[in-house]
C-alpha cells in the first residue's frame, strides 16, 4: 500500500454504490462492456485506490462502458475473494483486485478459497520494502544491523504492518538469509502506518520494516536513516539506499497488487480482458495515475505472472511456517 | 508573530467565496454522514477522493476539513435525539444527552454541545496553529508503556464512573473486554474466538455494538415495556436554549475538556474516545451535583463533546507536522495531500506553506458555520420527540440497521446488531449498565496490544512498565482514582463528599 490505512472500520457497499454512481461514465464505443470490480477491502486503502484508479483509466480511455467497484472488506482481502470464487463463476466481466497481503492472509486465516481458483490477468503495480532505523541509532549500515541481529535476535526490535504481512514475512526472510533462526525474531505489529512511525522516531524499537515511501520523507528530513531496499537495483526515490543483495542480504520482495478474473472463464474471456487490461496499462491516463500516487510500474501480464505468482505463494508458504505462523 | 501572519493569509484563501461554497457542502455532508451510525467521515472523504482529483487541491482540502469537523457534530446529535450514536467518540454523549433530551431538555443538551465542540474546536486549532511542533515531540515520545498506564488510567477512572453498583459496572466491562477479544490478534496473526466464521476475523465493529445496545435494546425494552411504560417524552421543557445555570455549568467542562483532548488526540495512539471517557469520570467527580450523573447531568455532555472536538484537531498535528495519519480520516486526508502531489511529511510546513495555513484556516471557519447551522437547528431537531413512540422507536431501528448493513452489508453483521440488541434489553432488564460494555470493547484491546508491545521492546521484563516517568505519573494518578476515595474515608472518618471541592 502507499501508506497503511489503519483498518478502516468496515464499510459500505451501499455507499460505494451511490456514489459510483454520480461518476461520469465514458460513452460510446467499447471493447468490454460492463465491469464489476470487487476491492476486497475499505474504500481508501491500497487495494480500493487501485481497483478505482482502474476504473477511472478504463473508463476515460473508453476500454469498457461501465465500470463498478464493490467494496467487500475484511479478514486480508479473503472475505471478498470468498464472495468472487462463489459468486461470480463463469461471469468474463467480473473482477477482483488483490495482492501480495492476501497470499499471506489466505494462509494464516486458514480461508477455505485461495488464488488458485481465481484466474489471475496481470501484476499491476508494487512497493518495494525498506528498513529504517532512528537517525540517532548507532546501527549505520544494513550490516550493522545484520550483526546485531547476529549477536541477540530478541535485542533486535522491529516495528511494521500486522503479524504474517509482508513487513513480517520480509524480517522473516531477512532473518533466515543472514542465518537467524525466524522464529526468534522480536517484530512488533502495528495497525497503523502513523503508529508504528512515531515508535521508530520517537527510538522506542531498534528498526522499522515497511514500504519505502512510508519513510522517504522522514529520511529527507534526517529523521529516519533508510538503511536498504527489498528491490533488485536501486530505486529512483532513493537512489543513495543500497538493495539487500548489495548489503550482503539475500532477499527480494515486492509488495504487489494485481487484477484477477472470475473461475471459470473461457480462455477466450480470459484473453479479451488480458488484452483490455494490457491497454490500460499502457494508456496514459494510467501512467499518469501511477506518477501521481506514487507507484512502481511493475506490469506483467500472461504466463509470466502467472509463474511468479506460483513461486511467490510457494515462498510464501515456507517463510510462514518458519517464523511460525502456520503450520 | 510569524504564525499569525501566515494563519491571515490562510484565512484569506480559505475566505474566497469558492472555498467558502467547499466549506459548506462539506459541513453539510459531515453532519449529515455524522448522524448515520457506521458511515463516517473517513469513508466519505474516502469515495469523494476520485471525484475531487479533477478539482482545486485548496478548495477539496477545504471541504474535507468540512466533512471532518462536521462528522463530530453530526455524530453528538443523533446521540442526544436518538440514542444512536453516529461516531464512537460520541457514545458518552448518548449518556447524558440522551437522559436530558427525554426530560425535555434536548434543546440545552444539543446546544451545549454545539458550542462547547465550537469552542473546543477553536481551541484546540488555535493549538494546532501556534504549538504543533511541541506538542508533536511530546506526543512522539509516548512508549507502549506510557499508553499502557494512560489505558490503564481510563479503566480505573471510567469503571467507577458508570451505573450505580461498582459489581455491575465490572460485569459489563467484562462482556465488553471479552468482545474486544474476537478476531485476528494483530502480535500473533492467530484468531481468537472467531469460532471459524470468518466475518468474524476483523473482530466486532464499535458502532455495531453502541448501536445494538443502545438504539435496538432500548426499542426492545420500550416494545416490552408496552402499555405499562407511562414515560412520556416531553420534547420541550423550559427553554429551547441554554439558561444561566447551563452556562454556568458548561462553560468549565467545556474548557477541561478541551485540555484532555487536544494533546491525547495529538498521540499517535490516543484517538478520540478515550478523552471523552476520562472527561466523562472527571465531570462526574468534579460536578456538585454528582447524582444528576446517569439522570442527564449538562457536564456529561458538555466535557465529553468538547473533548471529542479538540481530539479531532489533535489528530491533524502528528498528520501536519510529521505526516502520520493516526486516524482512518486522517489516513485518507493524507491520501488526498499525495492526490496533489503533495508530500505529508516533517517538511509540509515549509514546501506548502499556502495550503496548510488554508487548511488550518478552513477548521475555524467549518467549525464557526456548524455552529452558525446547527443552533437555529435545535429548536427543529428536539421537535423529533414529539414524533408519537411507536413511530419514533420503528424509525430509530430503521435508522441504526441502514446505518450499520450500509457500512457493511453482511449476515453476520445483522446478526450481531440482532444478537447485541438483545444482550442490550437484558442488561437494561437487570440494570445493568451499557456504557461499559462499549469502553471494553474500545479499551481492551488497546490496552491489550500496548503491554504486549513494552514487554515485547524490552524482552519479557515487567519493570518496563514503571520506568517511564510518564507512566509513573499516570499509574500514580490511576491509582488515587482508585484507592482515593477509601482512603479519605479511612482518614477522616467520613465517606468522601464526591464532588464537594470547588476545581
Amino acid at each position: 500500500m502507499a501508506f497503511r490505512v489503519r483498518p478502516l472500520s468496515r464499510r459500505s457497499t451501499l455507499a460505494a454504490l451511490a456514489l459510483a454512481a454520480v461518476l461520469p461514465f465514458g460513452a460510446a464505443q467499447a471493447q468490454v462492456g460492463d465491469l464489476r470490480i470487487i476491492a476486497p477491502a475499505a474504500p481508501g486503502g491500497g487495494w480500493d485506490q487501485t481497483a478505482r484508479s482502474m476504473q477511472q483509466a478504463l473508463q476515460a480511455d473508453k476500454l469498457a462502458t461501465n465500470v463498478q467497484v464493490m467494496n467487500v472488506p475484511g479478514a486480508g482481502g479473503t472475505i471478498g475473494l470468498a464472495q468472487f470464487v462463489n459468486g461470480s463463476k463463469g461471469d468474463p466481466n467480473a473482477l477482483i483486485v488483490g495482492g501480495y497481503v492476501m497470499v499471506g492472509a489466505i494462509i494464516t486465516n486458514k480461508s477455505p478459497v485461495d488464488l488458485s481458483q481465481v484466474t489471475p490477468i496481470a501484476r499491476l503495480t508494487g512497493e518495494y520494502e525498506a528498513i529504517a532505523v532512528p537517525a540517532a541509532s548507532p546501527l549505520k549500515t544494513a550490516a550493522d544491523l545484520v550483526a546485531a541481529l547476529k549477536a541477540d535476535p530478541q535485542k533486535v526490535s522491529w516495528a511494521g504492518g500486522s503479524a504474517g504481512g509482508t513487513d513480517h514475512i520480509t524480517a522473516g526472510l531477512i532473518a533466515k538469509a543472514v542465518g537467524v533462526d525466524p522464529t526468534r525474531i522480536n517484530y512488533i505489529a502495528f495497525s497503523g502506518g502513523g503508529e508504528s512511525l512515531a515508535s521508530i522516531l520517537g527510538g522506542k524499537v531498534t528498526a522499522g520494516i515497511s514500504s519505502l515511501s512510508e519513510y522517504v520523507a522522514q529520511a529527507k528530513a534526517g529523521k529516519l536513516r533508510i538503511l536498504a531496499v527489498s528491490s533488485a537495483g536501486r530505486l529512483p526515490e532513493a537512489p543513495e539506499v543500497p538493495t539487500f543483495k548489495e548489503s550482503g542480504i539475500d532477499v527480494e520482495i515486492q509488495n504487489w497488487r494485481m487484477v484477477a478474473a472470475a473461475p471459470g472463464i473461457t480462455d477466450v474471456q480470459k484473453a479479451t480482458l488480458t488484452e483490455t487490461i494490457d491497454k490500460m496499462a499502457a494508456s496514459k491516463t494510467w501512467q499518469d495515475i501511477l506518477a501521481a500516487k506514487g507507484w512502481a510500474n511493475t506490469y506483467l501480464s500472461g504466463p509470466a505472472f502467472q509463474a511468479q505468482l506460483a513461486k511467490d505463494i510457494a515462498a510464501t508458504q515456507v517463510i510462514l511456517k518458519e517464523v511460525g505462523l502456520s503450520q | 508573530m510569524e504564525s499569525f501572519a501566515a494563519l491571515a493569509q490562510g484565512v484569506m484563501v480559505a475566505l474566497q467565496p469558492a472555498n467558502l461554497l467547499f466549506a459548506f457542502v462539506g459541513v453539510m455532508l459531515g453532519t449529515a454522514v455524522g448522524v448515520l451510525p457506521g458511515i463516517g467521515p473517513a469513508l466519505t472523504v474516502a469515495l469523494l477522493l476520485p471525484i475531487t482529483f479533477k478539482l482545486d487541491p485548496a478548495g477539496s482540502l477545504i471541504m474535507f476539513a468540512g466533512i471532518y469537523y462536521g462528522g463530530m457534530y453530526g455524530g453528538s446529535t443523533a446521540s442526544i435525539l436518538l440514542n444512536t450514536p453516529g461516531e464512537s467518540s460520541s457514545i458518552v454523549t448518548a449518556l447524558e444527552g440522551n437522559k436530558m433530551a427525554r426530560a425535555g431538555r434536548g434543546g440545552p443538551a444539543l446546544a451545549t454541545a454545539a458550542i462547547g465542540s465550537f469552542v473546543a474546536g477553536t481551541i484546540a486549532t488555535l493549538g494546532l496553529a501556534l504549538i504543533a511542533p511541541t506538542v508533536v515531540d511530546i506526543a512522539i515520545s509516548f512508549g507502549p508503556e506510557d499508553y499502557f498506564a494512560l489505558m490503564v488510567l481510563a479503566f480505573c477512572t471510567v469503571s467507577a464512573a458508570f451505573g450505580s453498583s461498582v459489581t455491575r459496572g465490572l460485569t459489563s466491562l467484562f462482556i465488553g473486554l471479552t468482545l474486544g477479544l474476537i478476531g485476528i490478534d494483530l502480535q500473533s496473526g492467530q484468531a481468537r474466538l472467531s469460532f471459524g466464521i470468518p466475518d468474524l476475523l476483523d473482530g466486532v465493529e464499535v458502532t455495531t455494538l453502541a448501536v445494538a445496545l443502545f438504539a435496538i435494546g432500548e426499542t426492545l425494552s420500550v416494545a416490552a415495556a408496552g402499555a405499562r411504560a407511562d414515560e412520556i417524552i416531553e420534547p420541550v421543557k423550559g427553554s429551547v436554549f441554554m439558561n444561566r445555570e447551563d452556562w454556568k455549568r458548561s462553560w468549565k467542562p467545556w474548557l477541561r475538556g478541551t485540555v484532555l483532548g487536544f494533546p491525547i488526540g495529538a498521540m499517535p495512539a490516543g484517538g478520540a474516545e478515550i478523552p471523552t471517557f476520562l472527561s466523562y469520570a472527571l465531570e462526574k467527580r468534579l460536578c456538585r451535583k454528582p447524582e444528576e450523573f446517569g439522570n442527564g447531568a449538562i457536564e456529561g455532555v458538555a466535557g465529553p463533546e468538547a473533548a471529542n472536538n479538540a481530539a479531532a484537531a489533535g489528530v491533524l498535528v502528528p498528520l501536519l507536522t510529521l505526516g502520520l495519519p493516526t486516524s482512518a480520516t486522517a489516513a485518507i486526508m493524507l491520501a488526498g495531500f499525495q492526490q496533489y502531489g503533495l508530500n505529508p511529511g516533517p517538511l509540509l510546513f515549509a514546501t506548502a506553506p499556502d495550503l496548510v495555513w488554508g487548511l488550518i484556516a478552513s477548521l475555524f471557519i467549518a467549525n464557526a458555520m456548524l455552529l452558525i447551522l446547527n443552533l437555529p437547528l435545535v429548536g427543529i431537531w428536539v421537535r423529533l420527540l414529539a414524533i408519537p413512540r411507536p413511530w419514533l422507536y420503528a424509525g430509530i431501528l430503521v435508522f441504526a440497521t441502514l446505518g450499520t448493513l450500509g457500512a457493511n452489508p453482511s449476515l453476520v453483521e445483522l446478526g450481531m446488531l440482532v444478537a447485541f440488541g438483545l444482550l442490550g434489553y437484558v442488561l437494561r432488564r437487570y440494570d445493568y449498565p451499557i456504557a461499559p460494555v462499549v469502553v471494553g470493547l474500545i479499551l481492551g484491546p488497546l490496552a491489550e496490544q500496548q503491554l504486549r508491545r513494552a514487554l515485547a521492546i524490552s524482552v519479557g521484563d515487567p519493570l518496563t512498565l514503571f520506568q517511564s516517568p510518564v507512566a509513573l505519573v499516570l499509574l500514580a494518578l490511576a491509582a488515587l482514582a482508585l484507592f482515593g476515595p477509601l482512603l479519605f474515608k479511612l482518614i477522616t472518618g467520613h465517606r468522601a463528599p464526591v464532588g464537594a471541592d470547588e476545581d
